[in-house]
């Protein structure tokens, strides 16, 4: 058995191979992945170098572009206030969204039990982030509604004054994160309880035998085994805070006065109401930048796994 | 099993659980009930203020119908539909072939050099307007690494898929201006198509990365043996390896149903008119026209967050086995 002849490559029945069988192998790749390609390419890869070139002209989206090189740039970072409050909202999302990965640990934690009619109760607590954030937009708005919202009602039911969370300057976007991290800690909470489904039982076994304290286990044995799973909420949620837009846009729609924007909201306003095409692909590269190193971080780990 | 199982606990530590859980998820779920009360209300108990006690009189169905009779809105979810399937069926399909080659083959870094070369050909082209003669001198330098790089021994595979993925985690809005100006010039700005067209592209990134793992996670020896009994590679493609990701583009499916039904900012920046507007841009643009109606803008709600809701319910399983794809080892 130990020479048998393998054809390394199909052996077509006619007898006598054609350019086709010879080269196959050579030629499929290219045909499975052209379309993919092509698209990506012409809708993806494509856009992102224009955006870079837009961004440092002045170009209302009709008329002819003028090249003013870094001159947007420089009016977004010495003069535009607005740009500052943007970067500092999208830094609060960021921090603040960190929470919904210990939220989401916490509520897995606490579903991950074998009890009667827990898998629907599952089902119901993933259920924020199945729909839309325009939808969750909605729900939150009226929920913080001043005059008949359900956040008056409780606070007032509580003996506490009712507060007006859209219109506050200050808190607005604590609010809207709030409601952000409902659909989140929901995905993050999806992402623990399958990482805690596949923990080593037999670890945990050992461990509870030994005596080990609940707290103990939880950070010397579950959350090791669970860092996949962890990295993975870590990422979906920095790609979530960042890509924040809908709702902003349905909640606030940037205000008020601008205090709720954040760099996606800011550059669809420029380039839209606006008409600052070039303006707006300056605070688009910006915000890519920032994307990147996270992209980045992520796409290292991820060779490295596959080495 | 990590926390211990409650049933190894007293009577008493079993007893508040339970009831802990149930409460708890109608907490979680506040907001959700909140608004499904206010959709069954009837306009008096609106005005009067009367939102959060026990309604006067239940409208089962009222409201719904009113919000489907007395505006676009079964327009907005017949444009919905009309995005998300096609969407969903040309994206699986384009990331089921190239995470096949990517997942199968070994790419020279060719591929990539040369796709990037030409991108930036067509933008010098375009954009900058360059002379021919640094035109040929590009082509020429983009051939000649070309070249250089048919014998090495990088993984092109591996650098075309980081592209897929990278292209996926990127912001919408650096895409916006340049994707709405192609939309624009090939005549497909405010139609259904254009739409489709963008959302295919840009979900390949995201379905690609997850056919490529699961491909690649196939057992080699069924592959070869199809070589062997001299199937060619479109065959293996179709007979050998489409049968086997069945429950992988089961899982994508509804994992880009529910992407694609729930956008927002593509919506806002590629269409415009009713007849093309999917149903969470119509639902934003009705809340203008329903002002202070909360019963309808409710019914509006649920009845657009229903289609991905039932997709979940009845696909759970592939749902949750897409969305956790690399949450285990």
């Amino acid at each position: 058995m130990t020479d048998t002849f393998l054809p390394s490559r199909p052996v077509p029945r006619s007898g006598f191979r054609t350019w086709f069988d010879r080269h196959q192998t050579r030629i499929a790749p290219w045909v499975f992945l052209s379309p993919a390609l092509v698209l990506f390419a012409v809708y993806v890869i494509y856009p992102i170098v224009q955006s870079f070139w837009i961004s440092l002209h002045d170009w209302d989206g009709l008329g002819p572009m003028e090249f003013i090189g870094l001159g947007n740039y420089v009016e977004l970072l010495l003069y535009d206030f607005d740009f500052e409050t943007a970067v500092i909202n999208n830094v609060k999302w960021l921090v603040l969204f960190m929470l919904s990965p210990v939220f989401g640990l916490a509520t897995a934690l606490f579903l991950n039990q074998n009890v009667w009619g827990i898998r629907f109760v599952k089902s119901l607590f993933f259920f924020p982030f199945v729909i839309s954030q325009v939808v969750v937009g909605l729900v939150f708005t009226w929920f913080y509604d001043p005059a008949n919202g359900l956040l008056n009602v409780i606070l007032e039911g509580l003996g506490l004054p009712g507060i007006s969370p859209l219109s506050s300057e200050t808190y607005v976007t604590f609010w809207i994160i709030a409601a952000g991290l409902w659909p989140q800690t929901a995905y993050c909470m999806i992402l623990y309880l399958t990482g805690l489904n596949n923990v080593d039982a037999e670890q945990v076994e050992a461990a509870r035998i030994d005596g080990a304290s609940s707290w103990t286990m939880l950070h010397k044995i579950i959350l090791p085994q669970l860092w996949p799973a962890t990295f993975l909420a870590i990422v979906v949620t920095v790609i979530g805070s960042l890509r924040s837009f809908d709702l902003i846009a349905i909640m606030t729609n940037g205000g008020p006065w601008g205090s709720s924007t954040v760099l996606a909201f800011k550059m669809y306003e420029e380039a839209l109401f606006n008409y600052r095409m070039g303006y707006g692909a300056a605070v688009a590269v910006i915000l890519f930048l920032f994307m990147s190193v996270f992209i980045a971080w992520f796409l290292t780990r991820l060779v490295r796994q596959e080495r | 099993m990590f926390p211990t199982p409650i049933h190894k606990r007293g009577t008493a530590a079993n007893i508040t659980y339970r009831v802990a859980l149930w409460v708890s998820l109608v907490v979680w779920l506040l907001p959700l009930i909140a608004v499904a009360l206010t959709s069954v209300r009837t306009l008096e108990d609106i005005t009067r203020g009367n939102y959060w006690g026990w309604p006067t009189e239940i409208l089962w169905y009222q409201n719904y119908v009113e919000a489907f009779t007395r505006t676009p809105l079964a327009r907005y979810m017949l444009n919905s539909v009309l995005i998300t399937v096609p969407t969903v069926i040309g994206s699986v399909a384009l990331a089921a072939m190239a995470g096949f080659a990517l997942a199968q083959y070994r790419i020279s870094p060719v591929v990539l050099t040369l796709t990037v070369g030409v991108v930036i050909a067509v933008f010098m082209v375009t954009n900058i307007g360059v002379s021919a003669t640094l035109l040929l001198g590009f082509v020429a330098a983009v051939v000649a690494s070309a070249w250089l790089l048919r014998r090495s021994r990088w993984p092109g595979e591996l650098l075309l898929f980081a592209m897929f993925i990278a292209g996926n985690f990127i912001p919408f809005q650096i895409l916006m201006i340049p994707v709405r100006e192609l939309t624009r010039s090939l005549g497909m700005y405010d139609s259904i198509e254009g739409l489709v067209v963008f959302h295919i592209a840009f979900q390949t990134g995201f379905c690609v990365l997850f056919m490529r793992n699961f491909i690649k996670a196939l057992p080699y020896e069924v592959i070869e043996a199809a070589r062997i009994e001299g199937a060619n590679e479109f065959q293996l493609f179709w007979y050998v390896i489409l049968p086997l990701v069945r429950p992988a583009l089961a899982a994508l499916s509804v994992l880009i149903f529910t992407f694609i039904w729930n956008d927002y900012f593509w919506a806002l920046v590629l269409v415009q008119s009713d007849s093309a507007q999917p149903i969470t841009a119509g639902i934003q643009a009705l809340r203008g026209q329903w002002v202070a109606s909360w019963q309808l803008i409710s019914a509006g709600s649920i009845i657009a967050a229903l289609p991905p809701v039932i997709m979940f319910f009845a696909m759970q399983r592939h749902f949750i086995a897409g969305l956790t794809l690399g949450a285990v080892k």
